[in-house]
């Protein structure tokens, strides 16, 4: 029994890593960005949560209504002035810059809010949870968590598959040139596909706000797991995203049966195993067209 | 070296004293030329005599050094590609460049996003390529070459172009195949456009074209009708030998 526990404390913990890491998989997929700061995006979406939605008299648990829709905004303004510059010099260039933002937002946060450790406060909801049986507990926060990552992991789906938008962001992660050349304005949907990156981060930010606490430097190992969640997933796959979060998270909690210190270590293995059996992830394609 | 003179209609495309450098490479050198409607323009020559540069200079992918390209009267030179594409400058690039992970319909539809008011959509290029309908659902991947090939055009022609600038339709194609492509492309024209066509098979483009253009290393080498021209005048204008217009100038790009 204490397995299956071990199994849907992972499950719960990969649903929150799913969400986390679907934007950076996205940004990496359609713009070849690699976001250094998708972590600390997560954490500056925490901190409005904390700081500056209560100021609109409106309970933290709702600031989500809030700041998703200002990182939406956010995200696709920085991908046309900041990114695509970047982009139009060089790979690297984006990586220095995304580098830079990381390092100016911990900075910042640092020197405004402290290294004090924030949280979001959501009352008692926090410690409510549902008894499934004599040991297995699951807490409200960590099965709502799971429920909204797989409901916008879905939505994106469908986004992507469905609509005109979605197709044409396909289009232009397979070939922007060729994207270009049918009169899509790549700029554009860059921009979208950033936009919706950030609005997840953003979730996922606040997410992480009322599980855990936040601090300026949480950022940094939120995409550690957020790198490893895509590449055991597979770049590419919104569904290998959300597996891959769960089998980090079923791992983590099996390292941490042993030992709390055994929890990065069990997860950090899972990846390594993965990097060398798939590169490609479990879901990522290896596309080859004649 | 214009010679809108013998356009069968008005004039869609006009290149002027186009130049474009590749770095320190110069891939074209001073070509201009006239595409109207109801034309074909086949722009022929050996590998590296800047066809596809010039043709993905037209479309946008490029920025000349200097001269001009105008489309029904405005110079488009500082328009970005999908506004050219928008006004009716479509490529279909060479190697087909299909969207891997979409499949036939999807990548047809991405051509039809915001499409020129004109005879093709969806169901037009349906009827022209009668086998896609029953494969729409397909992943291009999937397909043969000249199935591919097929599917680039239709891409690019749902976008309703006035300037249809097709590069090396053939390449990699057996000749059968490369023929049935080439059919549909009298009905297209007919629809009232012109046709700008990069190929390297020489007897193809004389087959098809109105006019044929020959570039040799970037400088335009041989400017006639199918019928004006003799295999020698051709032989002579591709490979440069003989009444070379030009000293042969550094080897340069595609």
């Amino acid at each position: 029994m204490i397995w299956v526990n071990v199994i849907v404390s992972g499950v719960l913990l990969g649903g929150f890593y799913a969400l986390f890491a679907c934007g950076l998989s996205l940004m990496f997929g359609v713009m070849k960005i690699i976001n250094l700061a998708h972590g600390d995006m997560a954490v500056v979406a925490g901190y409005t949560a904390v700081f500056l939605v209560p100021k609109f008299h409106l309970p933290e648990v709702w600031s989500f209504l809030i700041v998703v829709p200002v990182f939406a905004l956010l995200g696709y303004v920085v991908q046309r002035t900041l990114f695509q510059k970047s982009i139009e010099r060089d790979p690297f260039t984006t990586l220095l810059v995304t580098f830079g933002l990381s390092v100016v937002i911990e900075n910042l946060l640092l020197e405004i809010y402290t290294a004090n450790a924030q949280s979001i406060n959501i009352g008692s909801l926090i410690a409510k949870s549902w008894q499934v049986n004599q040991t297995i507990y699951v807490s409200y926060l960590s099965l709502t968590v799971l429920i909204v990552s797989v409901v916008v992991l879905g939505a994106l789906q469908l986004f992507l598959s469905r609509t005109s938008t979605g197709r044409q962001i396909r289009a232009v992660s397979d070939d922007r040139e060729a994207a270009m050349l049918c009169g899509t304005n790549y700029r554009h949907i860059f921009g979208i596909a950033s936009s919706l990156a950030f609005a997840t981060v953003a979730l996922a930010g606040i997410a992480y706000g009322m599980y855990s606490q936040l601090d300026p430097t949480a950022g940094g190992v939120n995409l550690l797991f957020a790198f490893e969640t895509v590449v055991i997933g597979g770049i590419g796959s919104l569904w290998g995203t959300l597996v891959g979060g769960m089998l980090l998270g079923i791992a983590q909690q099996f390292g941490a049966h042993f030992n709390a210190q055994y929890q990065l270590l069990a997860g950090n293995i899972l990846f390594l195993i993965v990097l060398a059996i798939r590169p490609q992830g479990l879901f990522g394609k290896k596309v080859a067209m004649s | 070296m214009s010679d809108s003179a013998r356009s069968s209609g008005p004039d869609l495309l006009a290149v002027s004293s186009l130049t474009i450098h590749h770095g320190q490479l110069c891939a074209v050198d001073d070509v201009s030329f006239t595409l109207g409607v109801g034309e074909v323009l086949a722009i022929i020559g050996a590998n590296g005599a800047g066809k596809s540069t010039l043709l993905r200079t037209i479309a946008g992918l490029h920025t000349q050094t200097s001269g001009t390209i105008t489309f029904e009267g405005e110079e488009i030179s500082t328009l970005r590609t999908f506004r050219r594409v928008r006004r009716g400058i479509s490529l279909v690039p060479e190697g087909r460049r299909l969207f891997p992970s979409l499949t036939l319909e999807e990548n047809i539809q991405v051509g039809a996003q915001q499409p020129a008011p004109g005879p093709f959509d969806m169901d037009a290029v349906y009827a022209l390529f009668t086998w896609m309908p029953e494969r729409r659902r397909q992943k291009v991947g999937q397909l043969s070459g000249g199935e591919q090939q097929a599917v680039a055009i239709a891409r690019a022609l749902v976008a309703n172009p006035k300037v249809l600038m097709i590069d090396e339709v053939s390449l990699g194609l057996a000749p059968i195949v490369i023929e049935r492509i080439y059919e549909f492309l009298p009905t297209i024209v007919a629809e009232g456009i012109g046709v700008l066509l990069v190929e390297q098979d020489v007897s193809q483009a004389l087959a098809v074209a109105t006019r044929v253009h020959c570039l040799l290393e970037g400088r335009t080498s041989l400017v006639g009708a199918p019928n004006e021209v003799t295999p020698a005048d051709i032989e002579s204008a591709y490979f440069g030998t003989a009444t070379s217009p030009s000293p042969p100038s550094p080897e340069v790009a595609t």
